[in-house]
């Protein structure tokens, strides 16, 4: 169903973030009928029954249509607003708004279609679990940071999905991957990287990788160039000395809420992101057996004893040698990495600083590292 | 997470990959394997309460019937756990306990302080309680307050699937002897659970709702028909703040505090009878510790001071109810000096 009748008109609609989303509720708008939008702005606040986010606008134009109400269910994709140029007629738009309504009213269907599977590779005998998004296209594989899992991404996978085939894994210990982490080193984790790509059987891939993420993506680059077709950094790890020791031992050791709620707000800029399902979901994660363990092991890669980054990534892009375009993307307001270590990564094609986003842009600002990503694949080719 | 399961399901997992990790787990109580020495199947029923199906073909020799004699088994269990194993005894209803009290109550309870912190007692005993099955009397009684009165023993409700399996894993891994009780209503109940192996802290109270007007302190089957009322409140502009205490030996008091502090108005719901029970235990502790918050006497919703009624009709009545809960959070809220 497509209540689109004229293809000037860009219909806003509810975004999927999660696997288990199926609806979300608008709980304010940014944006008024008749207000002139730019791609990337804020158009509304909405929330889910796991998450906070800010919606933004998918294109340029006006504001012609609010459909969705503040407080009701829409089902994910459901058309929410139209924004269209002056020249599209009130005619065309109530058609259309009218249309979107009645699939409102309707509410979620039965059987939500399209929801990615969980695969599995084993890798070294290593159970690693990942999820695919997207028909066509290069693949773009994502590696989360430490402690986070493939969901990190959901602001970004089915959105990207429209050009590219994306894929999210959990690297061992964490998510639903094995939680043996082996002796904890970049290696194991980039293997990880490796097995997936050749699960899914691509010959040739664009890593993103978050923090240690980051990591983790340039020494499987620093393997195999020939296989990367581009690197996108965001906030990595190995790039200098600082780092909030007080951050990584916290959360490696925090048992309860209370010790999780203030560390989970330090990754991002503003900390009311992190809501109370956030702080159960990451709580309901370290509570898994080997979880604590895992944690441990990989906090000694990250940090040395006195409280600096242990990990340096020079090798590794050393031993790429400018053989892999290398992007990154880094949050002035990062309080976990500074963003002041964008300017060591040596041989960088370009690095985007995305003011006032914390730890997590990829989360805080979605529109703009998904550009930023299409723009380091589109480079590459 | 995205799996779902039962409360029965996610326990029989729980103990299941317990078993499975550590050889000195066992599994007793009236009819867990099915009626050892009957004829017919064994495992047909994997207990009266269907938790324990599959396990005695699985560990073979490690599931066992015992003879329905309570004072016996529960007493093989703690003296198993004495001496290096780590039993779960299944002891059907709650009510029967009695039997074996001496041995809960006066061995177990105290072996760790009586031997100077040298001995442990890691025994579970799982077991079955409260009203609503037409079980009348003497089948459907809570008990919990009775075993959270005695030093020495760490006390179980948990309310939903995801914290049974949870709860129980922890209760199976700790030194000293734990209750474990599952309410008959919640067998059924579904949720999501994880299918790896993780433990829930004893004395970790989970804020199932949140809300600023007024607090519920609950347990067990009552945090559901607590949610029901908070979702009725809601919609009358009152939100509540569920707290399901999950464990009520240890007790996390803070987080009944905070939460006290912040609405100074409180509802205690308890399924158990009203004297010297967990809705008198939290009263007290709110009116002793968090007085000068608040703002309206403590209510408490319980059952009455009589047996469970066999008669439907009043047995009905007996067991407090989504209305019941409301009203008392309207008395707190509407509460003028």
């Amino acid at each position: 169903m497509d209540p689109v009748t004229d293809d000037r008109i860009v219909p806003v609609t509810m975004p999927k973030w999660g696997l288990s989303m199926q609806a979300g509720k608008i709980t304010g708008w940014a944006v008024a009928e008749g207000d002139e939008v730019g791609a990337g702005d804020d158009l509304a606040d909405i929330e889910t029954d796991k998450i906070a986010g800010t919606l933004e606008a998918p294109g340029a134009g006006t504001v012609r249509r609010i459909i969705a109400r503040i407080g009701e269910d829409v089902p994910v994709s459901g058309t929410i607003a139209l924004i269209a140029p002056a020249g599209v007629s009130d005619a065309d738009l109530d058609a259309a708004a009218a249309e979107a309504r009645a699939a409102i009213e309707a509410g979620v269907p039965d059987e939500a279609a399209g929801e990615p599977v969980v695969q599995t590779a084993d890798v070294g005998g290593r159970t690693i679990r990942y999820t695919g998004a997207g028909q066509d296209g290069d693949v773009v594989l994502l590696v989360h940071g430490y402690g986070g899992d493939r969901n990190s991404w959901l602001f970004l996978q089915a959105p990207m999905a429209a050009r590219y085939r994306v894929y999210a894994l959990d690297l061992p210990g964490h998510g639903a991957s094995s939680k043996d982490v082996g002796d904890g080193s970049v290696q194991v984790l980039a293997d990880a990287v490796a097995g997936v790509l050749d699960a899914i059987g691509a010959r040739r891939a664009h890593l993103a990788g978050h923090s240690l993420g980051g990591a983790v993506v340039l020494e499987a680059a620093a393997r195999d160039p020939g296989r990367i077709a581009s690197l996108t950094l965001i906030a990595p790890a190995g790039f200098g000395r600082e780092i909030n020791a007080a951050y990584l031992r916290g959360f490696a050791g925090a048992q309860t809420r209370r010790e999780l709620k203030p560390l989970a707000g330090q990754v991002f800029a503003d900390d009311s992101l992190v809501t109370r399902q956030v702080v159960d979901d990451l709580l309901a994660y370290k509570r898994l057996d080997g979880v604590g363990e895992a944690l441990h092991t990989l906090l000694g890669t990250l940090l040395a004893d006195d409280g600096t980054q242990r990990h340096d990534a020079a090798a590794a892009v050393a031993a790429i040698g400018g053989a892999v375009p290398i992007t990154v993307i880094w949050g002035t307001a990062d309080r976990i990495i500074p963003a002041g270590q964008a300017a060591s990564v040596a041989g960088v094609q370009k690095v985007h600083l995305i003011d006032g986003a914390g730890h997590m842009p990829h989360m805080e600002r979605p529109a703009e590292v998904h550009a930023a990503i299409e723009e380091a694949v589109a480079g590459a080719r | 997470m995205a799996r779902t399961i039962t409360y029965r399901e996610a326990l029989n997992e729980a103990l299941a990959q317990e078993m499975e990790r550590d050889p000195s787990v066992i599994v007793m109580g009236e009819d867990n394997a099915g009626g050892e020495g009957a004829p017919g199947e064994q495992d047909a029923w994997g207990g009266v309460l269907g938790v324990t199906k599959g396990l005695y073909h699985r560990f073979p020799g490690r599931v066992l019937d015992t003879p329905i004699s309570e004072s016996a088994f529960i007493g093989a269990a703690i003296g198993a756990a004495t001496a290096g194993m780590r039993p779960v005894a299944e002891l059907m209803f709650v009510d029967f306990m009695g039997v074996c009290f001496d041995q809960i109550y006066n061995q177990a309870a105290k072996f760790r302080y009586m031997f100077g912190g040298k001995a442990v007692t890691p025994v579970v005993i799982r077991t079955m309680y409260g009203a609503g099955l037409r079980a009348a009397a003497q089948h459907s009684q809570c008990l919990y307050p009775l075993f959270t009165h005695i030093p020495g023993l760490k006390v179980v409700l948990p309310s939903t699937p995801y914290d049974a399996k949870g709860l129980l894993i922890q209760a199976i891994r700790d030194n000293d002897p734990v209750m474990f009780f599952e309410h008959k209503a919640l067998y059924d109940t579904s949720g999501p659970v994880p299918e790896e192996s993780y433990t829930l802290p004893f004395g970790e109270a989970n804020v199932v709702r949140e809300g600023g007007d007024v607090t519920i302190v609950t347990l067990g089957r009552m945090v559901h028909t607590s949610l029901e009322a908070a979702g009725q409140l809601a919609a009358g502009g009152v939100e509540c703040e569920v707290l399901d205490l999950r464990t009520t030996s240890p007790l996390d008091s803070e987080t009944v505090l905070e939460s006290a502090e912040n609405t100074g108005r409180v509802v205690v719901v308890d399924e158990a009878h009203p004297r010297c029970s967990i809705a008198t235990d939290i009263s007290a502790l709110i009116a002793q510790q968090a007085f000068g918050a608040l703002q309206a006497p403590i209510e408490m919703v319980t059952a009455p001071h009589t047996p469970v009624p066999f008669s439907s009709p009043l047995e009905d009545r007996y067991i407090p109810d989504a209305q019941r809960i409301a009203n008392a959070v309207k008395a707190v809220t509407g509460w003028t000096r």
